[in-house]
């Protein structure tokens, strides 16, 4: 009963915040709908038993990875209004019509029961996504793919300074 | 009394990664098409999530991991360029960049 | 053991290199002098290599191998040397030798006088590796570098236009022999597995069988044919005398033009196993009267030598090609001797006329030539077979082999008698015009006598041309002994036996010989006018001959001028319009479809994120509905 009472609360927020990302004029309005949509989603994790990676979601996500958005919003100017109109011909249409087929898609899989196809329950204890457990796999059966991710990290940091820096006193010509 | 289900889960998840996807198409702002980017990936990390539960185990929940590392890179990098294009073409919108057009 | 004969065609080869690289340094007459001293060196080595065939009855020689180059196919570097690759040899560096000397005294004052040299060695050189070759692989290498010399030298003096046509000319007309000579060895190779002498000549009877013999012996003849300028590729040769007149001697008269009686000789096998020898005697007797016959009318002193040379080697032709190789060889010899004196006496001539070539305007030399104009004459009475001058045993030996063969062999016998009258003519004519009469020089011309390094060689093939002939007569067959070891494996034909048989066909050529000549002398010696009424009485037939027949332009109306057509419209319509229209068509093909294409290629990243969510959604639908469940 609780669980539902959330779903369908949290479920509208994150629609709705989601809904906001494309909508918005303002990137600031986009960037809020988008932290309405995460922290949902951090408390369906909880729900569903993901208790690190809940925590993983609020403090990477809403914490740092929408900090820099925003950082960078400030940065091109906050202040202006984008105009929303379409210019590429035809574009907009096109994006209706894969909509519809789109929503008419989801929605024949919803109703035609395909999504309901694994049994929530299971035999034995049903694991707890705690920081013990989750270590316990990611260190032994994932470590290599860990590790790999450790260097994509520390390579993505290299190539972000390499990409926006530039020495003071030069042009953004002579940068390039 | 109805109970939530993983379909349920399932269902929102395609909704949340339908409105990504068309977010992209429609909005010409890199920041805002990168923001729809991070919904559609946040969409899948709740059907690993959903799934993991349902299946019992915690793979799920260990490649939620990975893709919220990767998509942090991803950020890290795809605002560097925006960032880097901004400077240049004092615009945001990737209908500018069409220097490649046939 | 003749290990070291590889030096005979080193010598040469080395002297070539030297003279290449220093020759300019070397500068007149020491490049000149180094040359014929390689020429020499080959020429004694080669003598000394030879000596054990002279001692030793019955000496087969031996192959000696120098260097394995590809064992497989049996092409190594390897010399056979045997009694005809010794006697080859020894006329190829003897007679090169003297025309060397020569060369210096005649090419004096020319520019190119070391360069000169530097061909002239790499063709003795290139003509050694052709006879001492233990293979049709060297063989063959030896034939293509022959006629590059060949080339070399005609054009020598590739300002002169003619000089460079009459040069490609050759050159063009001999490659269509090498295919022949190349097809032939292809046959070789498929049937025998290999291209060595020692695996191919022993083995003829057990693996060819008539006809493919038949037709190695053809495809020979077509090669052998263009080398030593028989019907119907003789035509480069008489313009091959645009090129310096020693080049004449050594190379289109004693020795290139040989290479096709060489091969034929030393294919005796193969020739033996089928029919093809016939066919090379009957072409042999027919350029023979043929090229005789346009001698007659030449006026030009080169061009009656040459159509004399290409003349007495159909006389080889009937010989090999009747298998009496011996006959064949024993002709090459002697003609080697006293055309190359003929040759080396007009150079001699021309040398002292001023380059003056034509006969209507020499007369009367004797007197400021007297060297030239005896030796000269010696060779004149010697390929006239008067005897007993070396021409006279080596002609009576081959029209006795052919009226020994019976049959055919009757007919090529009467054509050679008649081809000896002729030439009797011919020469004669030639003597008489050069040499006797009044004088018809230009204004300015001083005839004078060549200096002692050109009348040196000369005398002393004036001495080889009187003398050779003793080497073989039927009274003691030196040559025969020596040359029989080589041609063991086939039954070599001889003239009649007998003294008698000999006797009444010695009297019959030597009277068609004295005959020719007498008619020439009694109108050649008298004053102009009589030469022209008697030239006058031959008719159309006299222009003919002087025309050569128009053969000439016979090639070029059926061959040339059609080949051109051909290549233009191949060119110009075909390539340009076929091929090049085709590769053209594909391209224009990919520009005008992408020129369709290309404004699918917006650049807006957002088109095509709606074809990629289209092809997305399509893979889904599709999955849902076939899939059967996702």
């Amino acid at each position: 009963m609780v669980e539902l009472v959330i779903f369908v609360l949290l479920g509208t927020g994150a629609i709705a915040g989601a809904l906001s990302v494309i909508f918005a004029k303002n990137p600031v309005y986009a960037a809020m709908g988008l932290l309405g949509t995460l922290f949902s989603l951090g408390v369906f994790y909880v729900v569903n038993l993901g208790h690190l990676i809940a925590a993983v979601q609020v403090i990477v996500y809403a914490g740092a990875v929408l900090t820099l958005f925003l950082f960078v919003i400030m940065m091109i100017g906050v202040d202006r209004v984008e105009d929303t109109s379409e210019t590429i011909r035809y574009q907009r249409q096109l994006v209706i019509g894969l909509a519809a087929i789109l929503g008419v898609t989801i929605a024949a899989l919803v109703i035609g029961g395909e999504f309901a196809w694994v049994p929530l329950a299971v035999d034995g204890p049903i694991p707890n996504g705690t920081v013990e457990n989750i270590a316990g796999i990611m260190f032994t059966d994932w470590l290599l793919p860990f590790e790999v991710t450790a260097l994509l990290l520390t390579i993505g940091a290299a190539g972000a300074i390499a990409l926006a820096y530039y020495a003071p006193g030069t042009s953004v010509e002579d940068a390039e | 009394m109805i109970e939530v289900t993983a379909g349920w889960y399932l269902s929102l998840a395609a909704v949340l990664f339908s409105i990504g996807l068309l977010g992209i198409l429609v909005r010409r702002n890199a920041l805002i098409m990168f923001m729809c980017v991070e919904l559609m990936l946040n969409a899948v990390n709740l059907t690993f999530v959903a799934a993991g539960r349902a299946l019992g185990n915690l793979e799920g929940q260990v490649a939620v991991f990975f893709v919220l590392v990767v998509a942090a890179a991803e950020v890290v990098v795809g605002l560097a360029i925006i960032v880097a294009i901004f400077r240049r073409r004092e615009s945001a919108s990737v209908d500018e960049l069409a220097t490649l057009r046939g | 053991m003749t290990d070291f004969v590889w030096l005979v065609i080193a010598f040469p080869l080395a002297g070539a290199v030297l003279l290449h690289f220093l020759g300019r340094r070397l500068g007149e007459p020491l490049a000149g002098i180094i040359g014929t001293l390689a020429a020499a060196a080959a020429f004694v080595v080669a003598f000394v290599a030879a000596l054990p065939f002279i001692v030793e009855e019955g000496n087969h020689g031996e192959t000696v191998m120098l260097w394995e180059w590809m064992p497989a196919i049996g092409a190594n570097l390897e010399i056979t040397w045997d009694p005809l690759a010794a006697v080859m040899a020894l006329i190829v560096t003897g007679v090169g030798s003297l025309i060397h000397l020569f060369s210096v005294g005649y090419m004096h004052g020319d520019e190119r006088f070391a360069r000169f040299f530097t061909y002239l060695n790499l063709f003795l050189a290139s003509m050694l590796t052709l006879v001492l070759g233990g293979n049709f692989a060297m063989v063959f290498l030896g034939w293509e570098l022959v006629g590059l010399c060949s080339y070399l030298l005609i054009s020598f003096w590739y300002t002169k236009p003619s000089a460079a046509a009459a040069g490609k000319k050759a050159f063009v007309v001999n490659r269509i022999g090498d295919f022949g000579f190349m097809v032939g060895l292809m046959l070789v190779f498929t049937n025998f597995g290999t291209l060595a002498f020692d695996g191919i000549f022993e083995r003829v009877p057990e693996i060819l069988d008539g006809s493919t013999a038949t037709a190695i012996g053809l495809l020979f003849l077509v090669g052998a044919a263009g080398k030593s300028a028989q019907i119907p590729l003789y035509v480069w040769l008489p313009d091959a005398m645009e090129g310096p007149t020693p080049v004449s001697a050594l190379i289109h008269a004693a020795t290139m033009v040989t290479a096709g009686v060489y091969l034929v000789a030393r294919s005796a096998t193969i020739f033996a196993a089928g029919d093809a020898g016939i066919v090379v005697a009957v072409v042999g007797a027919l350029t023979a009267l043929w090229a005789a016959s346009i001698a007659i009318a030449q006026s030009d002193i080169k061009r009656v030598l040459a159509y004399s040379t290409v003349s007495q080697l159909g006389y080889m032709f009937i010989a090999v090609g009747l298998g009496g190789y011996i006959a064949g060889i024993f002709h090459l010899m002697t003609h080697a001797f006293f055309k190359a004196l003929l040759f080396l006496g007009s150079g001699s001539v021309i040398h002292g006329m001023h380059e003056e070539q034509d006969m209507n305007k020499m007369g009367g030399l004797l007197e400021k030539m007297p060297v030239t104009g005896v030796t000269m004459g010696i060779a004149t009475l010697a390929i006239a077979g008067i005897p007993p001058l070396a021409g006279f045993w080596s002609k009576d030996e081959i029209l006795g082999v052919a009226f020994e063969y019976g049959g055919v062999g009757i007919v090529l016998w009467v054509i050679g008698l008649v081809t000896a009258l002729i030439t009797a003519f011919y020469m004669t004519r030639q003597w008489f015009m050069v040499f006797t009469g009044e004088p018809r020089w230009e204004e300015g011309v001083d005839p004078h006598e060549s200096p002692r390094s050109m009348t040196v060689p000369l005398i002393v093939l004036a001495v080889l041309s009187v003398g050779a002939g003793f080497l073989n007569t039927p009274f003691r067959l030196t040559l025969e002994h020596f040359l029989e070891p080589s041609f063991e494996l086939v039954k070599v034909a001889h003239p009649p036996e007998g003294l008698g048989m000999f006797a009444l066909l010695a009297a019959i050529s030597v009277g068609a010989g004295i005959a020719g000549a007498a008619m020439a002398g009694f109108v050649y010696s008298r004053p102009r006018e009589i030469w022209e009424r008697f030239q006058g009485g031959f008719g159309g037939l006299w222009e003919a001959w002087q025309a050569a027949y128009r053969v000439d332009d016979l090639y070029g109306a059926t061959i040339v001028t059609p080949g051109r057509k051909l290549s233009e419209r191949m060119a110009f319509d075909f390539d340009a319009g076929g091929i090049d229209g085709f590769v053209n068509g594909v391209g224009r093909a990919v520009r005008s479809a992408g020129a369709r294409t290309r404004v699918l290629q917006t650049g807006l990243v957002r088109n095509y994120g709606v074809g990629f969510v289209a092809g997305l959604l399509a893979v889904v639908i599709w999955l849902v509905i076939a899939g059967g469940g996702v």
